[in-house]
């Protein structure tokens, strides 16, 4: 390849936050047309340096390149005139707008003043033709799926005539339909010239998609690779930089008595539709139950409705033989419940609290974290130094507020927390969302551990090989109803997929 | 709030436009206030300073109006016409402090706009003993005569329509405040401005991202709020009463907030709202003519104290969330932290 074809290049940027070398001395370029992997571990840099790359943060030092001429992205404003356009990893959507006003949001055309409404619709539909990005303009973002909220991040750019695109973890919150969809369209757009930097935790994906991969780790470029030449394995260790065992080992389950009993389980969503409908199953102590499901048929209404944040319209919950039904959260968790929920910002974490704060956020009201009606700060501090060490958190300290910790890091904050507890149950919904293989490792391996110790696990995931890889009996959601529970060993890919998808076929 | 009427000396379609007129003026200070809120929370910044941003223009456009009236002998008009404009000047500096507080410093908007209420009781307070009451001051230790108050505006062809007609004879900063609620309505929802504001106020990081700079964008709709505030402080001093008395905004800055919420954060709603609160001062101020009207069972109604409490009642159920749901920017409040 020749020089010429490199449209986006940085030349040794570094970036450091309060106590964090973000980015050290980090080279990378991307090719007319590609789409290139990024991979690294939680808190590698990843997003740092897309940011910077956007405008978003300012390099310490380090230069950029746009087809070949040095360039300074002061912000936003310049990487867009530029012809960058970037997907973030928590998307930039307003809800209470509708998809035409985000799109134009900053970009906005007028007529005698007036915002052209119509006008930008009438793009927004040619944009989404010309890519295959079904949306409707009109409709309001906070109703929309994310996947479709994905897709206006996409036309967004796109709008704005981008060439350059960064998506910074597209798939993390994608059902494997919806990813499938994505990647038909990022095909799509790299045929039209676009390219495309694509970070994502899912080796598979990377190795089916990208020409080539770029490895980051602590910071630094670890090397940069082609997909046919390694394998996921190999990914795996240049990221972690040890070997790591992708498959979970674990024994046979010993399943004793019932912890959690789910009798005719009835749940409306916001709407007032009901999303959970006459749900009824059992987790014994000792085994893990997995229920598998494509995102969207009621997972995310059952799991609140267990842990207390959502009310029930009918039926029976019982938790170590006592009745829970539409109990608040802390006497059900005072029952002896673990929960990692599914959205970590709205239900895992007080972003503007510290690290520290985070860990106790279930049992700060007891000893040794109480005394009497003040804080005792030094048990506080001491037991996140603990689990920050156990469970790998990367952060400066343990008092920086949460926000500031990168994506992965910040579920690592509620796993440690919840997985530390003397529980009886664990609820976890799409416990390793956004972690990397070294961290899925590690948590995999701790719920199984829990397990061992009998434990309930209720897993609630959409990855169809977490579920495999972890649960001992398998429940399959479709719209509401479980429509099979199996064994796990009797299960297959296929036939999951097939009921997830709702046939019928036995 | 319509009176029973008996078989009395006015007609009762008279007597009440009479009340929709006193109305329509008395909300006038509301509204401007409510818009002021209204560019400020939906920016993204709280403003519980525009009760001591109103009192502090009331004062400072007076000042202005009898400076140049007095000491540079400026016709009585013209006088009150620049007394407007620093009330709105004076506005706009106290909510330039606001923004400096809460969006450069990022100090609490709760303690920004607190320090602004007491700002202004304070300077006002101060000033007007010192130019007023003290011997040897500019103005001689005495109040001087004040260059009166807005004319009336008839509004041509609608003051003719008999009865409803009266409706239409109303002051100046009236009629802005109505028509400033419809420009605001516009800018707000139909124009680049005003959806990135609503941006700002809703999710400031996605307006970052798409290239709009937030702190700008807050500081010029703070401002403008405060000098919308400062429109609603010239009227008590310029249209009301050709007089100024310390502490004369009389909690109604904080009231238009409640007219704001109660409004949804939208001009026509807090227009709506501020005429609500209007209507009951209204009632308070006619009641003395039409007391005999109020029937025996509702006598406690013959009392303007008691009549004269329902906004105040009002707002506090308003604030406490008591009446109506609302829902305000997503961002109000929180200071932007890249
Ligand atoms: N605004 C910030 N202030 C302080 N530190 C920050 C900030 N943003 C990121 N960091 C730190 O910089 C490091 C890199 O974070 P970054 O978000 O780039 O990681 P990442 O590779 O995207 O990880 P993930 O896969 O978990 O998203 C982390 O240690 C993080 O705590
Ligand atoms: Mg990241």
């Amino acid at each position: 390849m020749t020089e010429t074809n490199i449209i986006l290049q940085a030349k040794g940027i570094t970036k450091r936050f309060p106590g964090v070398l973000a980015n050290d001395k980090v080279d990378f370029s991307l090719k007319k047309g590609e789409i290139h992997g990024l991979l690294g571990e939680n808190g590698a840099g990843k997003t740092t340096l897309m940011n910077i790359l956007y405008g978003l943060y300012n390099q310490d030092e380090g230069e950029m390149l746009v087809n070949g001429k040095t360039v300074q992205i002061d912000n936003p404003k310049d990487s867009i005139s530029l012809g960058i356009g970037m997907v973030h990893q928590h998307f930039m959507l307003i809800p209470v707008f509708t998809v035409a006003e985000n799109i134009m949001l900053g970009y906005e055309s007028t007529k005698h003043g007036i915002l052209d409404r119509k006008g930008v619709s009438a793009k927004v539909k040619e944009l989404s033709h010309q890519f295959g990005l079904d949306v409707d303009p009109e409709a309001l973002v906070g109703q929309l799926s994310v996947g479709i909220q994905q897709r206006v991040e996409i036309v967004k750019t796109l709008y704005r005539e981008a060439e350059i695109l960064i998506l910074d973890e597209p798939t993390a919150v994608l059902t494997p339909q919806e990813a499938d969809e994505l990647f038909a369209i990022m095909r799509g757009l790299t045929e039209r010239g676009v390219s495309i930097i694509f970070i994502t935790h899912k080796l598979k994906e990377v190795l089916g998609i990208a020409e080539r991969i770029t490895v980051m780790r602590s910071g630094r470029v670890v090397g940069t690779v082609i997909p046919a030449e390694v394998d996921e394995a190999k990914l795996a260790s240049l990221m972690v930089g040890r070997e790591v065992i992708l498959k979970v080992k674990k024994g046979k389950a010993k399943a004793k008595g019932e912890v959690l009993k789910v009798e005719n389980l009835h749940v409306l969503d916001d709407r007032g539709l009901e999303t959970v409908h006459n749900v009824s199953f059992k987790v014994r102590e000792g085994e893990i139950l997995g229920i598998a499901g494509v995102q969207g048929n009621g997972q995310t209404q059952l799991a609140e409705a267990l842990t207390g944040l959502r009310k029930t319209e009918s039926g029976r919950v019982t938790l170590a033989g006592k009745d829970i039904t539409g109990k608040s959260p802390r006497p059900i968790i005072e029952t002896g419940l673990a929960h990692i929920p599914e959205d970590r910002h709205r239900h895992g974490l007080v972003l503007g609290y510290s690290v520290a704060d985070n860990m106790v956020l279930c049992t700060y009201y007891l000893p040794p974290f109480a005394k009497h009606l003040v804080l005792n700060q030094d048990a506080v501090d001491a037991n996140a130094q603990t689990l920050i060490e156990e469970y790998d958190v990367r952060t400066p300290s343990p008092f920086v507020p949460t926000a500031k910790l990168s994506g992965g890091n910040q579920q690592k904050v509620i796993v440690a927390r919840e997985l530390s507890r003397d529980v009886k149950l664990l609820i976890a919904s799409q416990p390793t969302r956004g972690l990397d293989v070294g961290s899925i490792e590690y948590i995999h391996k701790e719920i199984v551990q829990m397990r061992d110790r009998g434990l309930g696990v209720l897993l609630i995931s959409a990855e169809l090989d977490e579920i495999m890889a972890l649960s001992d009996r398998i429940a399959v959601m479709y719209s509401g109803k479980i429509v099979t529970t199996i064994d796990a060993k009797d299960a297959t890919r296929e036939q999951l997929g097939l009921w997830m998808a709702g046939s019928q076929s036995n | 709030m319509v009176v029973a009427v008996g078989g009395q000396k006015d007609s009762p379609l008279l007597i009440i436009t009479s009340m929709l007129a006193t109305t329509i003026a008395v909300a006038t200070p509301l509204t401007l206030g409510a818009l002021s809120g209204i560019f400020c929370e939906r920016a993204g910044v709280v403003n519980i300073g525009i009760e001591g941003m109103m009192l502090g223009a009331a004062f400072f456009g007076w000042l202005a109006a009898i400076y140049m009236n007095t000491i540079f002998d400026v016709a009585p008009l013209p006088s009150l016409l620049v007394g407007v404009l620093f009330a709105m000047l004076s506005g706009g500096l106290f909510a330039l402090l606001h923004a400096v507080l809460s969006i450069t410093y990022k100090v609490d908007q709760i303690i920004g706009g607190t320090v602004i209420n007491i700002l202004a009781v304070g300077i006002t307070g101060f000033l007007n003993r010192q130019l007023f009451f003290e011997k040897g001051s500019i103005f001689g230790g005495q109040v001087p005569h004040a260059p009166g108050v807005l004319p009336r505006l008839q509004i041509p062809f609608l003051v003719d329509i008999p009865v409803l007609g009266r409706i239409f004879d109303q002051q100046p900063l009236t009629i802005a405040a109505i028509l400033l609620v419809i420009i605001s309505h516009y800018v707000i929802f139909y124009t680049p401005w005003g959806l990135r504001m609503r941006a700002v106020g809703e999710h400031p990081r996605a307006a970052d991202t798409v290239g709009i700079n937030v702190s700008f964008t807050r500081y010029a709709n703070v401002i403008i709020g405060g000098m919308l505030a400062g429109l609603g402080g010239a009227y008590f001093t310029l249209e009301s009463v050709p007089s100024f008395e310390p502490l004369m905004t009389n909690g109604r800055g904080f009231i238009s907030l409640a007219a704001m919420i109660f409004g949804n954060w939208t001009p026509f709603g807090a227009w709506a709202a501020s005429l609500v609160f209007g209507a009951a001062q209204a009632l308070q101020i006619n009641l003395q003519f039409y007391r005999e009207l109020i029937p025996d069972q509702w006598a406690i109604l013959q009392n303007s104290y008691v009549v004269g409490l329902a906004p105040y009642i009002l707002t506090m159920l308003i604030l406490t969330g008591i009446i109506g749901k609302t829902t305000p920017p997503a961002a109000d409040g929180i200071p932007y932290e890249k």
